[in-house]
């Protein structure tokens, strides 16, 4: 991990070893000896105090972790019948068996065993969150009106249906010959089937910069050399983190933030997410106070702050960020000498009659420091169309552009997908009438929503974007707590089959917060989801 | 700023994997490479230009394929057929991998590699290409500083796809000429306990079988010793099998996976391989890499990181509906393996008519040339010295053996199957000219002392060959034939 590799073994093994202690912290999963030990040593001395307790105090717990390494290691190599060696470092003696003394003694070689990293280990756990359960339970007992009345209704998938239907007749209208036809472009099997640009084909980066400028409504242009194109938005946010931060660093988040942000950044650039909390009080407005006190309290505690992320619309949320706002947060990550990553995968589905303000505008119209901006967009969102993996960065910094351009290569966009995007973008009539047509559905779902949850006496944040609402149900939660708040979580999927995102897997401060995704839905089904949230109010 | 110069003096600061070179653009490699982007060959527009032989890319049956995609107009979505399934398919977001394209993958696996092994649809893992494969296993086997072994000369490519993000060493097993460059236990129990002795925890052994650049499989026993040595020391063991459809010729191939099924005393969870589409089907530009682990939980890790790398559903419905083609698959691989044959066959020939000589391959898109004799001295500096005479007087962009960590100099990868018969013929045709006795311009040239391209081409490769290789040059540019070779 270090910069510059180092001519001798020594230095390299020295170098290796810092670098493990150094991820492994950062991941948190640093059993580290000294803290462990103190926290052992001192009940410890207590039991054994009078008489040389410092001592003996001292002496026990190490005995205890002698044996217990003797224990481990015995136990270390399985007999080579053993089902599954991994598993025995994993989840059982988590704390000792992933700490970074043991990588040491290993690496001589004393008890060799065929660990999965650390990093693997780390999500091989993660299965049990509300979103992996409540998508579980979704997938085998999906609601449907006709077959399934009483199945799991998917409220915590921010997918949107409600448009698809322009999409297919388009392709249906428009594309009647097939991938090779030389008619569309003079497309060949060596043109779609070789190797291309991995960073994205120079005519998708065109489609897309146009895309974009219509999606913003005209307020700014993009310029397609400044785009790198990947597999999704999932990528191109983590292709951005290892190219701003190191291992151990960390990124300042307003919250509630989008919850994929902790796999996409945290996992395996190794990269720390600070909340900074936005409070009900502000409609969980971005507060520069909250941001300068989060930077201080990092600097404190010796971590490096390398940039504030941010979604825009904002995702749970769905309020948008005032061009102030923006203004504002420049002049923060200025001052502060970091970077800024806004998030705008939701800039097209806005549905209120308050207008989006790009980042990208921003920065037109003012004096800034364009070098530090950079912008995450993609086509799941704004175009619905997840299963393509359309993702790109968008930076002003040239070496950040040259750099992803490298990394992308990890992640790719498949040729010929690409094609059938550039011909459908560029039917700028169509997407016209699409980004229209789907924002007065959102409209239209939105309020339809809101205002029945409204009648159940559930309050919605006033939102403009994204496919969802934010709505407080903290008056039906049995204790003001975030145990209260998975209590109502669980009855929403077990008693009203109704699947939600709690907000603390939004890093909400604020119990009783909750995400409903509309756009999964159809409008006969809103009536049958109200039904069932008021099952569940009506008991509290 | 004022208040915090000191600590952001540099306010674009970056990453350390943002500025290093990792991914080993910065090499005089590219110098190399720009050679051939400035001057393509073509056969009527530049006939004089640089014929490409560095990229291990299959062209030889794109016609094949092409009037397969003509015939099932309804496998691509974007038809008049195919719409109806538009959907399912655009909003289809799981990382699992649609059920059709994940069956159809394994299914493939196993006849690409001559059905001796059958495979399990839920352990196929997808990833970006066998490069995100390679990544993702990676980060999934090894922390930051540990290392994996790996038998030499190898693909240069894993240089960055193993070792730049994850911070995973790469460790050579040393192979030599003189062995066929086969992987020897003794080889490997030496560089084992080098890494011991410089306390590198040893995660595991990567493997490419067929071997990139040999173009060589590996025989039962080999695959039998890298196995046990993998189960004594409790470490992984990762094969790289995108070559592995292109077997040309015997011995028939053998894959990991029917030594893990012949012998049920070895431990499965060790044992981990990559695939990919790009090179048994010629298609690297859909991006189609494969994890297969035998191990749960790396099965389980690799399919959330997936995440960073799908491919797109589009491409997964019309791969599922032309792998499940069991005719079409039948056919394309037999006419694939009896076209390289060919190609392969026809350009060995022709070298050895003029007393080249090849390692005997039956596998790959490449042939390892040995060129020694044309040293006049046996480093790397006279092996650089005749890979630009190559390049600039002979026009061919062939990769030279210090590139793949080759500890002995004078050979290079020549890569047969990314041009046409009349293509090859003019390569064939240069070479001759090159090395023939009457010409003393050329092949005399190199023996000499070239200054002019000194300064043409700056060419830093250090000391690798002393050295413990412990941190290994990082060569290769984005379009170098190196880094496309394994994508």
């Amino acid at each position: 991990m270090s910069p510059t590799p180092s001519k001798k073994s020594a230095d390299a093994a020295a170098a290796a070893a810092t670098a493990t202690q150094a991820r492994s912290s950062a991941t948190g999963l640093g059993g580290g000896g000294g803290g462990a030990g103190m926290r052992l040593i001192v009940p410890l001395q207590g039991v054994v105090q009078g008489r040389g307790g410092l001592v003996l105090g001292t002496l026990i717990p190490c005995a205890l972790f002698y044996f217990l390494q003797f224990y481990l290691r015995r136990n270390r190599s399985p007999p080579p019948t053993s089902p599954q060696p991994p598993a025995a470092n994993g989840p059982d003696l988590p704390g000792i068996v992933r700490s970074s003394s043991r990588n040491f003694l290993s690496a001589r070689g004393s008890s060799g065993h065929a660990a999965v990293s650390s990093r693997a280990a780390s999500i091989a756990r993660s299965g049990d969150s509300p979103y992996f359960v409540g998508t579980k339970k979704c997938s085998e007992d999906p609601y449907h009106p006709v077959d399934n009345p009483d199945g799991v209704i998917q409220l915590g998938l921010a997918e949107n249906r409600l448009s698809l239907d322009l999409i297919g007749d388009w392709l249906a209208r428009n594309v009647t010959d097939t991938l090779l036809d030389e008619r569309q472009g003079g497309l060949s099997i060596s043109g779609l089937a070789t190797y291309q640009p991995f960073d994205g084909l120079v005519e998708l980066k065109m489609a897309v910069a146009e895309f974009m400028g219509q999606v913003m409504q005209g307020s700014v242009s993009f310029d397609p050399s400044q785009i790198i194109m990947t597999a999704g938005a999932t990528p191109a946010i983590e292709i951005l983190s290892f190219c701003l931060a190191d291992a151990g660093n960390a990124f300042l988040v307003p919250s509630p933030y989008y919850p994929g942000y902790d796999r996409n950044i945290r996992w395996r650039a190794g990269i720390e997410l600070i909340p900074v909390p936005c409070r009900s009080t502000d409609n969980f407005g971005l507060s520069i106070p909250a941001l300068e006190r989060a930077y201080n309290q990092a600097k404190m505690r010796g971590v490096k702050v390398r940039a504030v992320l941010f979604s825009n619309p904002s995702n749970p949320v769905g309020n948008l960020l005032h061009r102030e706002t923006l203004r504002d947060l420049l002049d923060f990550v200025t001052e502060k000498g970091i970077h800024v990553i806004a998030d705008e995968v939701f800039a097209g589905s806005t549905h209120g009659t308050e207008d989006f303000v790009s980042m990208a505008e921003v920065l037109n119209t003012d004096e800034f420091d364009r070098s530090r901006v950079h912008i995450v967009y993609g086509l799941s969102k704004d175009l619905s169309v997840p299963g393509f993996r359309i993702g790109l960065i968008y930076s002003f910094n040239e070496h950040v552009i040259a750099a992803a351009s490298k990394l992308a290569r990890f992640s790719s966009v498949s040729v010929p997908t690409q094609h059938l995007l550039i011909s459908m973008l560029n039917d700028t009539k169509f997407i016209t009438q699409y980004i229209k047509t789907n924002r007065e559905r959102l409209r239209v779902m939105y309020a339809l929503l809101v205002n029945g949850l409204k009648q159940l006496g559930v309050e919605s944040v006033k939102s403009s974007g994204g496919f969802y609402c934010w709505t407080d149900m903290s008056k039906f939660m049995k204790s003001y707590s975030e145990k209260g708040e998975l209590e109502l979580w669980k009855e929403m999927l077990n008693v009203a089959k109704i699947h939600l995102t709690p907000g603390t897997a939004c890093h909400c401060i604020e119990p009783g917060w909750f995400r409903l995704c509309f756009t999964t839905l159809t409008e006969k089904d809103v009536p049958v989801v109200l039904e069932r949230i008021k099952r569940v109010v009506d008991n509290h | 700023m004022g208040l915090h110069v000191d600590e952001h003096s540099n306010y674009n600061v970056l990453s350390s994997i943002a500025t290093s070179d990792g991914h080993g653009e910065n090499s005089s490699y590219f110098d190399g490479w720009k050679a051939y982007d400035n001057d393509p060959f073509h056969p009527i527009d530049n006939p004089q230009g640089v014929i490409q032989m560095g990229l291990a890319e299959n062209q030889l049956c794109l016609d094949l394929m092409q009037q397969w995609i003509k015939q099932n107009p309804q496998a691509s979505i974007c038809t008049g057929e195919g719409v109806s399934e538009f959907k399912d398919v655009a909003n289809f977001q799981d990382y699992h991998g649609l059920p059709d394209f994940r069956k159809a993958i394994a299914r493939f696996m196993g006849k690409a590699r001559g059905g001796g092994a059958t495979f399990d649809p839920e352990r196929i893992v997808m990833s970006g290409g066998a490069t995100g494969a390679q990544e993702t296993i990676a980060f999934c086997l090894a922390n930051p500083g540990e290392a994996f072994l790996i038998p030499t000369p190898y693909y240069p490519g894993f240089d960055r796809d193993f070792r730049w993000r994850t911070g995973v060493q790469l460790l050579p097993i040393q192979c030599h000429s003189f062995d066929n460059f086969k992987i020897t236990e003794p080889a490997l129990v030496t560089a084992y306990q080098r890494a011991q002795t410089a306390n590198i925890r040893v995660k595991g052994i990567l493997v490419t079988n067929p071997s990139n650049p040999l173009g060589t499989t590996l025989d039962r026993e080999t695959l039998r010793t890298l196995v046990s040595f993998a189960n004594e020391k409790r470490i992984h063991l990762v094969c790289d099998e995108i070559f592995s459809g292109t077997v040309f010729d015997k011995p028939t191939y053998v894959s990991v996976s029917e030594i893990v099924e012949e012998e049920p005393y070895y431990d499965r969870d060790l044992i981990h391989i990559v695939y990919s589409l790009s090179k048994d089907l010629g298609v690297p530009g859909f991006r189609v890499g494969v994890i297969y682990s035998y191990n749960d939980a790396v099965v389980s890790c690799a399919r959330k990181m997936s995440s960073f790398g799908l491919v797109s559903t589009q491409t997964q419905h019309l791969l599922a509906s032309m792998l499940g083609d069991d005719d079409f698959t039948t056919k394309f691989l037999a006419e694939s393996r009896r076209r390289l044959s060919r190609r392969h066959k026809y350009f060995t020939a022709g070298l050895h008519r003029v007393d080249i000589k090849c390692l005997e391959s039956n596998a790959g898109l490449f042939c390892w040339m040995n060129l020694t004799h044309l040293l006049n001295e046996a480093t790397v500096e006279a092996e650089l010295k005749l890979w630009r005479v190559i390049i600039k007087e002979v026009k061919l962009n062939i990769s030279p053996g210090s590139s793949f960590h080759c500890s002995e100099p004078g050979w290079f990868r020549v890569c047969f199957a990314n041009m046409d018969d009349n293509t090859m013929e003019t390569a064939l045709k240069r070479i001759r000219k090159f090395v023939s006795p009457g010409n003393h311009t050329a092949a005399a040239q190199a023996k000499k002392k070239n200054k002019r391209w000194d300064a043409a081409l700056r060419l830093s490769l250090p000391r690798r060959f002393e050295e413990l290789s412990i941190m290994t040059p990082r060569l290769m540019s984005p379009h170098s034939p190196l880094v496309q070779a394994a994508n």
